[in-house]
């Protein structure tokens, strides 16, 4: 399959320079390549939020559901348990699933379910301009903190890695090999797969020539060790400062899953009738 | 008193009331009685004051009287806060041990509760069958009866029980015999369950895979029974972080293909009313179990009200259609929940089931040959031709539906303004077309719905006054209505608001009494919206609901 046959006709409206474009570039080369090593492009779903990172499911010409700010993981979670032949793929914003949705980044993550989410994570609202996100530096100036913001921001990584994710990445969208293998890697794992992309907002919050400076990619790591993990996340906390920021696959480990928990083995119509009068036997 | 036998047991939370209240009904259903039983409790685990009323009557019954022909009282409490329910002819059963009974004109029987089950080193929690035993012997209900029901029902320590049981029994004397209601095939024994356990057989009839839910007074029970039924019914059944995952999940489960539902109280579909809107966009289809409690806010948890009618007719941003049904009992329940389910798939929109504590927990006899057979109606799916768009135009507004994975196609879903593909559109024609679209699909669903008794009238139905209710006031509307010679107008249906037939069952009314528990008479409200004048307003909101005295009364001093 030809990465191009999954554009559709949607008109792009991500502005000249966005770090989405990387992403949308990565995903489509992954999918047309996994497409021909057993993933069917048909098999796949893609779920997305709201925000700028969001489009990205008018511009692929696949299997979608476009849902609501915060709101990917849920959705995800019973499109897998109601099929899981099913390659399910989120999208979603730092705001997105950071500030608004993240009781179901948690949860997900803490049940294992096998799907994958990419987190945009531009470290600011792009769609409303640019206020602070959970991953904003403290003393992020945006809209709603003209004095610059006063809180700490979170580390995604580290709660995904606390809270049972098995597979934890980080990317830059300056760099798309980097980011290929590791929208390939995830997807294929079994398994709660998150994938954090550092990815530049031209508009609210220009980062790339911090990120070209201070990124760099970590090799060698023992990737099945939580420790090293867990050292290699917290190296960086997404504060202002000037500490390297890695990039690459910190952890990956296999766990029992939640959609291996579910059978689906729905009586027709004339036999529920019979065990429904079973049933009210016992009622009797 | 023997076609109609009120009984209520009282203790304190922890001592199985609710269970023992079961056991009453069941007795009386094996002898053909026909059963509405309400449980009163606080909300707490242990202690408080916990109560059932059973009332056992040869007609189908929805409401309890005030009076009680029989008082079983498990501590003092109960004796002090139920005996104005007394008649002269009523009888007390109490724990001897923990009950004084002293100030008591009617007949009683005291039995040594505590002391039987310590020489039979029982259980505290085998206090009920004890003085169960002792119920039996009072009202002369065969011992063989009441043994058969605890073997049936009891799920440990069978053995036990029964001895506890017989020597209750024993200890008791005879002060009346109840006869059986009738001996012949037509009033046999009924299976006795609760509205939520209606709920949930009528959505399995109709073919749901999947039931998510986060626990909330009065809808948990949904979640408890759901979760039993799972692998009789190859259910999936998930208990998610909140109300909103549980929207949102229904949906992702829609989009699969599975037919799921959720169910919630006010407070959690608080939370749910942004996935609402959702699917009324994205056109997902999701069956709402929504069971009021007294509101706002935390309000009376256990306890019931009608304060949500219009919260449900109108949640969610925008406009969409959506079918709204509120039973008036379990066999309502059973049926209109099967037909919530069709209704969300052949129209791709929000249905609601809009119950409350009353209808939700209470027990009731069901018949399911009467409450009507609901059956599974395929969704309108896509034919396989050509391109496939999820949102495509037709003359009933319904989209023919599609599942991945599908071989060269691709299904889109969007909670923006879309396409018929699917794709985002700020387009005006189309925001506008598309809108024409959802709302058509309202026009074909009210259509459909004509075929449906949408409407019920009971009662005197020549009268000239009418009272008009929605919900668990149904029962007793209609044992008021019979009583007074009235008309007594259910209207099940709420949307797509079945007007015609409403207007058809108010013809020679020339006064119209809304029965609601709620405050603001909400009803009647939505009725004046199609120009139909409420004459009168009896209205109950104190989280308890009426009582057949209560509603006599109030119409008593209306008729004059």
């Amino acid at each position: 399959m030809n990465p191009k046959d999954l554009a559709t006709y949607a008109r792009n409206t991500w502005c000249p320079g966005c770090g989405n474009f990387s992403i949308l570039n990565a995903m489509r080369a992954v999918l047309a390549e996994l497409d021909g090593e057993g993933y069917p492009i048909e098999n796949v779903v893609l779920v997305s939020g709201i925000g700028c990172h969001a489009k990205i499911v008018d511009y692929l010409n696949v299997n979608s559901f476009y849902s609501i700010h915060g709101r990917t993981l849920p959705v995800a979670t019973a499109i897998k348990l109601a099929n899981p032949d099913l390659k399910v793929i989120c999208f979603s914003g730092d705001g997105d699933s950071l500030a608004e949705g993240l009781d179901h980044l948690v949860f997900a993550a803490k049940r294992n379910i096998d799907i994958t989410i990419i987190l945009h994570d531009n470290r600011v609202f792009g769609l409303t301009t640019g206020q602070y996100t959970p991953t904003s530096p403290k003393g992020f100036r945006g809209k709603s903190t003209p004095q610059g913001s006063d809180e700490l921001p979170m580390n995604p990584a580290e709660i995904m890695l606390v809270c049972g994710a098995t597979y934890i990445a980080r990317g830059y969208t300056h760099g798309i090999d980097l980011l290929q293998r590791l929208f390939k890697e995830a997807i294929v794992h079994k398994g709660f797969s998150f994938v954090d992309v550092l990815q530049v907002c031209v508009s609210y919050f220009n980062m790339y020539e911090a990120y070209n400076k201070r990124t760099y990619e970590v090799k060698g790591n023992d990737t099945g060790s939580f420790e090293e993990a867990q050292r290699i996340i917290r190296s960086w906390n997404y504060d202002g400062g000037e500490a390297p920021i890695p990039l690459g696959k910190f952890y990956e480990t296999d766990a029992p899953r939640l959609d291996q928990a579910f059978l689906d083995a729905r009586p027709k119509d004339l036999e529920r009738h019979a065990r429904i009068k079973v049933l009210l036997e016992n009622f009797i | 008193m023997m076609n109609d036998f009120s009984t209520l047991i009282g203790g304190i939370a922890g001592d199985g009331i609710n269970e023992a209240g079961g056991t009453i009904a069941r007795l009386f259903n094996r002898l053909g009685f026909r059963i509405f039983m309400y449980y009163d409790y606080p909300s707490l685990i242990r202690g408080g004051h916990n109560f059932s009323v059973v009332r056992a009557s040869k007609q189908n019954v929805g409401a309890c009287k005030d009076q009680i022909d029989v008082l079983i009282a498990l501590n003092q409490d109960t004796v002090e806060m139920h005996k104005w329910r007394l008649l002269d002819d009523s009888f007390v059963i109490y724990d001897a041990d923990r009950v004084k009974a002293d100030g008591i004109k009617q007949r009683s029987c005291g039995i040594p509760v505590t002391q039987i089950l310590k020489e039979e080193g029982a259980l505290p929690v085998m206090k009920n069958s004890c003085i169960l035993g002792g119920f039996c012997q009072v009202v002369g209900i065969e011992w063989a009866v009441l043994k058969d029901v605890l073997l049936k029902h009891i799920p440990k320590k069978v053995e036990q029980n029964l001895r506890v049981a017989r020597r209750g029994y024993d200890s008791a004397v005879e002060f009346c015999r109840i006869e059986r209601a009738s001996r012949s095939q037509d009033q046999l024994a009924l299976p006795v369950m609760t509205g939520n356990q209606a709920i949930c057989l009528g959505l399995i009839k109709a073919g749901l895979g999947a039931y998510v839910a986060y626990p909330m007074t009065p809808s948990s029970s949904l979640l408890d029974f759901m979760a039993r039924l799972a692998p009789d019914f190859g259910l999936k059944v998930v208990h998610p972080e909140n109300e909103i995952a549980v929207i949102l999940m229904a949906q992702g489960f829609a989009y699969a293909g599975i037919k799921a539902a959720v169910g919630t109280s006010g407070g959690g579909f608080c939370l749910m009313t942004e996935g609402v809107s959702l699917a009324g966009m994205a056109e997902n289809p999701v069956v709402i179990v929504m069971s009021q409690r007294t509101g706002p806010s935390t309000g009376l948890p256990t306890y019931t009200a009608q304060g949500d009618l219009h919260f449900v007719l109108n949640a969610g941003q925008g406009e969409f259609p959506r079918f709204v049904v509120s039973p008036g009992d379990a066999a309502d329940a059973y049926y209109w929940s099967g037909i919530a389910l069709n209704m969300a798939w052949k129209y791709q929109t929000p249905a609601f089931i809009l119950s409350d504590k009353v209808t939700s927990e209470s027990l009731y006899s069901l018949d399911l040959d009467a409450a009507g057979d609901v059956f599974e109606e395929e969704p309108l799916l896509w034919d396989g031709q050509g391109k496939y768009n999820r949102y495509s135009y037709t003359n009933t507004g319904v989209s023919p539906m599609a599942f991945p994975p599908q071989k060269g196609q691709v299904i889109k879903a969007d909670s923006y303004v879309h396409d018929e593909f699917g794709i985002t559109t700020e387009d005006p024609k189309i925001a506008k077309e598309m809108n024409d679209k959802r709302l058509q699909k309202g026009r074909s669903m009210a259509e459909d719905l004509d075929g449906y008794e949408t409407v019920k009238v009971f009662g005197e139905e020549t009268s000239k006054t009418a009272l008009l209710c929605w919900g668990s006031n149904k029962g007793v509307c209609i044992e008021a209505a019979r009583k007074f010679g009235l008309k007594a107008i259910q209207v099940l249906v709420l949307s797509p608001f079945p007007e015609a037939k409403l207007l058809q069952a108010l013809e020679g009314v020339h006064r119209l009494i809304a029965v609601e528990c709620n405050s603001t008479a909400q009803l009647a409200r939505l009725v004046g919206f199609y120009g139909i004048k409420i004459h009168d307003r009896i209205l109950k909101y104190d989280g308890r609901p009426f009582s057949l005295d209560d509603l006599q009364a109030d119409l008593g001093r209306i008729l004059g």
